[in-house]
């Protein structure tokens, strides 16, 4: 302690510097240290709100609920698991959203894949990036605007089939069918499909295509036996947003599927919003988060990750 | 962060607290209110506004389902008031999520038609709980100029020559339009109520509804949906409110509406105070607005029902010419005694049995319907 100083002055200010530069010192002497103070905000916030939620929703899947008061019954069963699985209701909504995930991802790659080509590789600076405002712009507008615009193309007196009574070809009325959920979700999502496969075909560099042609390979074989396989990722990586947001959503079937057109979030929506019952509702949101991780895994072997 | 920010933040979020605790002061509070529909028009909520200073935030329910598990969500706190149909008014007394209402506070109770003051539906044990506000038929609605010769019965939605023109509302309550039909047509089945089904009774209403699937286009879930549905073509008969027609006819659609020949199913709506509410002086100053005669009339009116308050005709003749007569407002008993009144099923349907299907059965019936 120094004399003539204010002893509890001179105490904590040289104390606080030297917290300090130890504080830093311990910093720079471990770099994970570094990083773990970094990240754990980010860390703490992702496990409390996303994984708690996750958690939640596991563990209340194996609740009841008193429907007359809605109250939950705290007792572990498997009851809304086996409801799941004996009611062929359950399973043909199931296998219907999955379905028209997987046909509106292959859908999007088919038309994303020349797009993203001809981006990527053929279009002039200037023009890519008319054509990257082009794909990004539908962005920008709400979600639910567009559903709504697709349901005046697609319903009876709409604009399709006007058009298409009009070129005296017949005219069917797609809204309110599977067909026209379809079409909506390829639409809605294409842009994230484009994006990735664009990222994966600009990482080719040019010498690889050089060299197939060099060693005597046609446009078609280079597409096969070069390019493709190395935009592979990018389709995969695409395809995670394609299919994962086309098993969650159900605002597009209700507002443009039809009689028999509802998907795994409908039942969710209904079984919670409407009928007060959070533990079924939780079982069946299960469904599309164990489909999502099995359809990870496979991404991942196909080297997905390295598109992202 | 300084110590000088940390006091500036603390010193402008006390600032922003107290002006808003100020002014619900003032202004008399918010009422938070979950309502069909059509049910919190400008015309008679702004006056309501103007005259008591309490502001009401309303958000559309799509089913009486719907209604119960809102007014249960964050622990029954959440909103104040419901607009309740008979079929989910029960379930909200029976769960305590409504408080008792004393009808001798609202003035205009005493004008209330007899069959509404007390109804079993917002009435146990001699206590009310809400009041009751509008009635009125679930009717066959058709467009006119696709479906001819002008249907009179409900089997023209369940024949197959409208197949893919169809559209009923998404609901389980549905179930009871098949139930009165089917009650109506095939008295050997022995249906007494259409509420009150036992199983084998049940299995015959359930696969009339299967067989009238295919023809469905939609199910609505919104009034607005089925507008658009009528309005595009895509459908052209189906099971609606006469909110829709009304809505319709006025954009110049044309659409007509019918009680068809077996009687329909109907509502009766009770605006129901929440128990855990905070603004109980703002909940009994809507209740008393709501049942006066003018209001009574704009809403009947507006979406096409009929009013509990008797002194309405006269005003509904007033803003409309033929209204009163035109939604039965002075309607006689009988017309009144075909309308099969929604309410909750329970297994106990009177007989002493106790094997009736309820409302559980119903609701997993209608989702696994919906497949």
């Amino acid at each position: 302690m120094a004399a003539g100083l204010d002893p509890a002055q001179g105490l904590s200010s040289s104390d606080r510097l030297g917290a300090r530069r130890r504080l830093g010192g311990a910093l720079w002497r471990r770099p994970w240290l570094r990083g773990l103070t970094l990240l754990s905000p980010s860390v703490l916030a992702f496990l409390l709100v996303y994984i708690a939620a996750l958690v939640a929703l596991f563990v209340s899947a194996f609740w009841g609920v008193d429907v007359f008061t809605s109250k939950l019954i705290h007792t572990w069963s498997l009851d809304n698991f086996r409801t799941l699985w004996n009611e062929s209701a359950y399973r043909h909504v199931a296998l219907r959203t999955i379905a028209i995930a997987a046909a509106v991802t292959t859908t999007d790659a088919i038309i994303a894949f020349p797009f993203a080509y001809f981006m990527a590789r053929l279009a002039t600076p200037r023009l890519r990036a008319i054509l990257f405002v082009l794909v990004l712009l539908p962005l920008w507008a709400s979600y639910i605007a567009r559903i709504y615009s697709w349901k005046l193309i697609l319903n009876s007196n709409g604009l399709l089939s006007w058009s298409l009574h009009k070129l005296g070809l017949p005219a069917p009325s797609l809204a309110y069918t599977n067909t026209a959920t379809w079409i909506v979700f390829s639409y809605v999502w294409l842009p994230f499909m484009i994006l990735p496969i664009y990222a994966a075909l600009e990482r080719i560099p040019h010498s690889y295509i050089e060299a197939s042609r060099d060693l005597g390979a046609k446009g078609s074989r280079t597409l096969r036996s070069v390019i493709l396989p190395l935009a592979l990722p990018g389709v995969v990586a695409g395809s995670i947003f394609t299919f994962s947001l086309t098993l969650g959503d159900y605002i597009t079937p209700t507002l443009i599927g039809g009689a028999s057109g509802q998907f795994i979030g409908n039942v969710v929506a209904d079984s919670a919003l409407r009928g007060g019952n959070l533990p079924f509702a939780a079982a069946f949101a299960a469904v599309p988060v164990l489909v999502m991780g099995a359809y990870l895994v496979i991404a991942r072997r196909l080297g997905a990750f390295e598109a992202l | 962060m300084t110590k000088r920010t940390w006091a500036l933040v603390a010193v402008l979020s006390v600032g922003l607290a107290f002006p808003a605790s100020g002014v619900s002061k003032q202004h008399g509070g918010t009422l938070n209110m979950i309502a069909w529909e059509g049910y919190t028009q400008p015309q008679w909520v702004k006056p309501f506004q103007t005259k008591t200073g309490c502001t009401i935030h309303a958000k559309y329910a799509g089913s009486s389902d719907e209604m119960v598990t809102l007014m249960r969500s964050g622990g029954g706190s959440k909103y104040d008031m419901v607009s309740a149909s008979g079929d989910a008014s029960l379930r909200l007394i029976y769960g305590k999520d409504v408080q008792t209402v004393d009808p001798s506070k609202i003035p205009d109770y005493k004008n209330f038609g007899g069959a509404f003051k007390n109804p079993g539906n917002n009435t146990v044990g001699g206590k009310h709980y809400g009041i009751s506000l509008q009635w009125g038929p679930n009717t066959l609605l058709y467009n006119t100029k696709k479906v001819k010769p002008a249907p009179t019965s409900w089997s023209s939605i369940y024949d197959s020559k409208y197949k893919g023109k169809v559209t009923v509302p998404d609901n389980p309550i549905q179930i009871a339009d098949a139930a009165l039909y089917l009650m109506r047509t095939q008295p050997s089945l022995g249906i007494n109520d259409p509420y009150e089904l036992n199983s084998s009774q049940f299995k015959a209403v359930i696969s009339l509804l299967k067989k009238q699937k295919p023809l469905i286009k939609k199910y609505w879930a919104l009034a607005s949906d089925e507008i658009d549905l009528f309005k595009n073509g895509d459908a052209v008969i189906g099971a609606s409110w006469p909110y829709q027609t009304n809505t319709l006819i006025g954009a110049k659609a044309p659409v007509k509406d019918v009680i068809p020949r077996e009687g329909a199913t109907g509502w009766l709506d009770t605006w129901m105070v929440s128990a855990k509410t905070k603004n109980l002086d703002c909940a009994m100053k809507w209740l008393s607005w709501i049942s006066t005669p003018k209001v009574q009339a704009q809403q009947a009116i507006y979406f096409g029902e009929t009013p509990v308050n008797s002194k309405a005709c006269a005003i509904m003749d007033q803003l409309s010419k033929g209204s009163c007569a035109q939604y039965h407002a002075n309607a006689p008993l009988k017309y009144f005694k075909q309308i099969h009144f929604w309410k909750t099923p329970i297994a106990d349907c009177g007989n002493g049995k106790k094997d009736c299907m309820d409302y559980t059965k119903w609701q997993q019936a209608w989702t696994q319907l919906k497949g």
